[in-house]
This record gives C-alpha cells, sequence and structure tokens, in this order.
C-alpha cells in the first residue's frame, strides 16, 4: 500500500487547483491511499473543499497561529513530522511547493523528483530537465520516503465534487523556529483569471514595445476572458510584472489556447507553453522560432492584427 | 557581516541547443561550452555588490565538481571573490549531497549569509538552496528580488506566483536569488589576471566527509515530444475563422 500525503495550497479561503491536479497525479501510483494536509490559521472553509475532491481518504488540519503564512521554514518540520505516517509526500510545483517540499526532503532525508510530469510506477517517475529539451525518467527505492513537486501543467484536475474525505484537526508538538517571519506580500490584484490556471491566454513578448501597449493585450484579453502573460525579455523590459511571466523560470502552463503576440519563442519560454493544447503566434518575423510550435500562426504587424481581432470575436 | 559563502555550478551554457544521445544515456557533453550557472552569477554579483557597501566582507565561491569547475571559480574570482574552494568529484552529485556537502563548508566558512541561485538551468532542480537551509537548521529566502542586509537581518522580497512576499530572517541565512535581482558585471581582462594569483582550494567530498549517495537513479534520456507542424494564415479574418472551427473562438 502506497500512502501519499499532499500538502495542500491555500489563501486561507479557497484551495487552489494545484491541489487537485496533485491527487490526480498520486492517483496514478497503484494501491495508494491519497491524503491531504493543509496548513493555515483557520483551514475550515479550504477542508471542506479538500475533501470533496474525488479520490481523497483523509483531510489533515494543522490550524495554528503561525501558519497563517506560508512560511517554508515553519511548515517544512511539521510536514515532516506528519510524513512519518506516509511513503510518498506531494506538493505542486509553484512558488509555495518549490519552496516548500526541498526542505522537507531534506528533513526526512529523501529524495525529492521536481516537477513530477509522469508516474510510470511508484517509485519511477518522468520529469524535465535542461529548460524540458531531456526528460528524464528517475527510479527511487522504496527504502526512503518519496518528496516530489507535481508539475501541475502535466495534470488535470481531479472533480472537485462527490469526494468523501474525512476531515481531521491534527495537533501536532513541533517546536517551530523564530528566525522567519513574513512581513507582507504584494500582488497584482486582477479581475481576469489567473494566469496558471486559465483556458485562455494571451501574452505579450518584447516586440510590444512598453507597458503602455500592453494595455492593447489586456483589451484583447478582456474581449475573450483570457488571463495575461508575458515573455521574460517582456518582464525584463518592465513591460509587465514579474508574476505574469511564463517560462522556465517563470509559470508553466497549459491552457486551453495560447496567443502569443510579438513573441519569438526562446526555448526558455517555450517550456513554459509545451503543454498548451493550441498555440497561436502573432509575430511580424516569419522566421521566428514560435511558429515552429505554433498549431495556427500569423505574420503581420501585432500593433493592427491586435485591434482588428478584437474586433472580429467581438461582433 | 563578515563573510559570505556563494554556491556555483558548472552547468552547459544557456544559448547551447541540447541535444540528447541516441542510446538514452543523457544528454551530448562533448566540447560543449560550460559556464557558470546564470542564476548563480546574479548570486555572486549579490554577494560582491553587499561587499562593495559594507567593510572587511570576504566573498568565498564554492563548487562541487570535476577539476574543470576551476575554469568557473576563476571566473567568480575575476568578477571579485576573495577567495575559491572546489570539491573536486567525478561523480554526479544530487541536490541533497550537495546541500550536505555545502553545510560541511558552511561549519567550517561560517558565513554570515549563503548566496545560491534558485535553480541550476542543467538539472532544474530548484532544491539545494533549501536543502542547504533545512540541514544547517537556518532561514530560507528563496527567489530573492531585492535583499537588503542589516547587522543580524536581512529583508528579502522573493518573486512568488502572486506577485511579491516581503520576509525577514536572522542572520545566517541562505538567499537564493532569481532572475531579477542584479544584472552581473561583466569580468575585465585585468581582474582575470588578477583572479590567477587570488587563493583556490581543491578538497574532496571524502576529506569533507560526505557520503555522495545516488538516491534517485537516472535511467533513461529523451528528447520530448515534438508538437506537429501547424498551420500559416494569411490574415486576421482566415485566423478567427480556423480559431471558431477548433471550437476556441466563439
Amino acid at each position: 500500500m502506497n500512502k501519499i500525503l499532499i500538502v495542500g495550497e491555500h489563501d486561507g479561503k479557497a484551495l487552489n487547483p494545484a491541489t487537485a491536479k496533485c491527487v490526480t497525479c498520486a492517483g496514478g501510483i497503484p494501491d495508494s491511499e491519497i491524503d491531504i494536509a493543509l496548513f493555515g490559521a483557520d483551514t475550515a472553509n479550504v477542508a471542506a473543499q479538500a475533501a470533496a475532491i474525488a479520490g481523497v481518504k483523509r483531510v489533515l488540519r494543522i490550524d495554528r497561529a503561525e501558519n497563517q503564512h506560508p512560511l517554508a521554514a515553519i511548515i517544512a518540520p511539521q510536514l515532516a513530522a506528519l510524513a512519518a505516517d506516509y511513503t510518498h509526500v506531494f506538493g505542486p510545483s509553484t512558488s509555495f511547493g518549490k519552496d516548500l517540499m526541498p526542505r522537507v526532503a531534506a528533513l526526512l532525508g529523501a529524495p525529492q523528483v521536481s516537477d513530477l510530469m509522469a508516474v510510470e510506477a511508484a517509485y519511477r517517475f518522468r520529469r524535465p530537465t535542461y529548460a524540458g529539451n531531456a526528460i528524464v525518467t528517475v527510479e527511487a527505492s522504496p527504502e526512503r520516503k518519496l518528496i516530489a513537486t507535481v508539475r501541475v501543467a502535466s495534470f488535470e484536475a481531479a472533480a472537485g465534487s462527490g469526494g468523501t474525505g474525512a476531515i481531521e484537526s491534527k495537533t501536532l508538538s513541533v517546536a517551530l523556529p523564530s528566525h522567519t517571519r513574513y512581513v507582507g506580500a504584494k500582488s497584482g490584484s486582477t479581475d481576469r483569471p489567473d494566469l496558471q490556471t486559465a483556458a485562455r491566454v494571451v501574452s505579450g513578448g518584447r516586440a510590444l514595445g512598453s507597458a503602455e501597449n500592453f494595455k492593447l493585450l489586456f483589451s484583447f484579453a478582456d474581449k475573450i476572458g483570457a488571463a495575461v502573460g508575458a515573455s521574460r525579455a517582456a518582464v525584463d523590459a518592465g513591460y509587465a510584472p514579474n508574476e505574469m511571466q511564463v517560462g522556465q523560470t517563470g509559470k508553466i502552463i497549459s491552457p486551453e489556447m495560447y496567443i502569443a503576440i510579438g513573441i519569438s519563442g526562446a526555448i526558455q519560454h517555450l517550456t513554459g507553453i509545451k503543454d498548451a493544447r493550441t498555440i497561436v503566434a502573432i509575430n511580424k518575423d516569419a522566421e521566428a522560432p514560435i511558429f515552429e510550435v505554433a498549431d495556427v500562426g500569423l505574420v503581420g504587424d501585432l500593433f493592427q492584427i491586435v485591434p482588428e481581432l478584437e474586433r472580429l470575436v467581438g461582433g | 557581516m563578515q563573510k559570505i559563502m556563494v554556491c556555483i555550478k558548472r552547468v552547459v551554457d544557456y544559448n547551447v541547443r541540447i541535444r540528447v544521445k541516441p542510446d538514452g544515456s543523457g544528454v551530448m557533453l562533448d566540447g560543449v561550452k560550460m559556464s557558470v550557472n546564470p542564476f548563480d552569477e546574479i548570486a555572486l554579483e549579490e554577494a560582491l555588490r553587499i561587499k562593495e557597501r559594507v567593510t572587511n566582507v570576504e566573498v568565498v565561491a564554492v563548487s562541487i565538481g570535476v577539476a574543470d569547475t576551476q575554469q568557473q571559480l576563476r571566473t567568480a574570482l575575476a568578477m571579485g571573490a576573495d577567495r575559491a574552494i572546489l570539491v573536486q568529484t567525478d561523480a554526479a552529485v544530487e541536490p541533497l549531497t550537495a546541500a550536505q556537502t555545502f553545510l560541511a563548508l558552511a561549519r567550517k566558512e561560517n558565513p554570515d549569509l549563503v548566496f545560491l541561485g534558485k535553480q541550476a538551468i542543467d538539472d532544474d532542480a530548484n532544491q539545494t538552496g533549501q536543502m542547504l537551509a533545512a540541514l544547517w537548521e537556518r532561514p530560507q529566502a528563496t527567489y530573492a528580488s531585492k535583499v537588503e542586509v542589516s547587522a543580524d537581518k536581512a529583508s528579502v522580497t522573493r518573486e512568488v506566483d502572486a506577485g511579491l512576499e516581503t520576509i525577514e530572517v536572522d542572520l545566517p541565512a541562505v538567499i537564493t536569488v532569481d532572475l531579477r535581482l542584479n544584472e552581473p558585471r561583466y569580468v575585465k581582462l585585468p581582474d582575470i589576471m588578477k583572479a590567477k594569483k587570488k587563493p583556490l582550494d581543491v578538497t574532496s567530498l571524502e576529506a569533507l566527509g560526505v557520503a555522495n549517495a545516488v538516491l534517485l537513479k537516472t535511467v533513461k534520456t529523451e528528447p520530448p515530444a515534438q508538437r506537429q507542424k501547424g498551420v500559416m494564415v494569411k490574415d486576421v479574418a482566415e485566423l478567427v475563422d480556423v480559431l471558431r472551427k477548433k471550437g476556441l473562438l466563439s
């Protein structure tokens, strides 16, 4: 029997959709039982959401004031303590999971599979290396616990309803450090869909030329209900904030439709969009590498094309 | 603030197009240009900037790898590190072993800060910094885009999925850096000459008491699945038409 513990990501109100994708991934492990651990100040609401995910056996609530903000140094010792009863511990490959899971792995003296993209057996997995240009199959021994971050773009979310997980409150006698303190956060709050989970994404590159010109994309994106992303070049140039970056070192996404506008298609950017169902590329350079991966391509001036596109889809 | 340790990794250069060996045993590395992992260069740059602001800070660049890793450490010395340590090994080292090695060095050197890149661009593991912090029982501030240090604390702004987050950590601490923290300096020729005279010590995993365990065995390496070549459309009207037929636009 493989017992898998997934650390749920949430903001105190809603469970991040990455969690249900981790459940799908864990469900691919044969003969498995899946529990979710939630750390927070009050996880009552998110626990109900987690328990409703199909395939979840138990939801463990670790409510404690220190867990208000997801600091890896605070959560890791608690998650490592909970791990005693499990063979595998999974987290999402989001900035939350990537920060936390290696700290847990080190506390347990266990190996970590980063960006797990496919389960081949209980201790055999596939993951991308070299910005997705080499896919490796790795094998671990069942003698140790197996820690992983799950590449969320590789898995569909498990159904968010119909599950009958049992919710339990856990008290852990784990001493927590005081050397790490949360100060604050600044998020580009937006009414647009979340980039990581949106079905449609419109993304802009350096060719946009300015932050001002990005408004062109926002306007079009709003018309079709899309999230907005950006290439690293556009973020580095200051046209878009960091949380919009798509690629090897930004967000790795898998929307139904990805529209790349004025993005040349550096290999590091393509890494972030490989799992998009349909890639549309608009670029004035017919030789741009983005056209090699695009399902539909249009060569031309984005400053003419985007407004026309917005008009046509509106009509 | 007296000492900063910067961990750097020798990796295939950012601009090299990676090819997988036909027999699936790995990627082709013969004759390929090797460089300092770009994120580690940013880590070193940040340490050097702190050194320029605060007097009497020593910057020690450390690495684990084959004998030729001395080249990357010389680059670090040319950028401005005061001395370097190579833990020489021909074997591949997993993140946990790397963290144990850096822990052994941290216990010897007692740095106030350890800087690393957030990930290496070869294995893309994104683990070593966090693992070092765990083993060292010290704070971690990952994905740093802004670092402010005082005598015994650091305030670090982190790039997270939702935007930016700021945390405060007591020193000593481990900081892993993201792309936009700074732009690393170019090395000038006189600095390369000067770097040749700076101390570069070579040690080994055995001397540091680290066993190189293989916990994750790589059994196969494959190129990624290729996407099918798509269609080119001639104008916006045709584009909209194609997307409607695919059911992607209403």
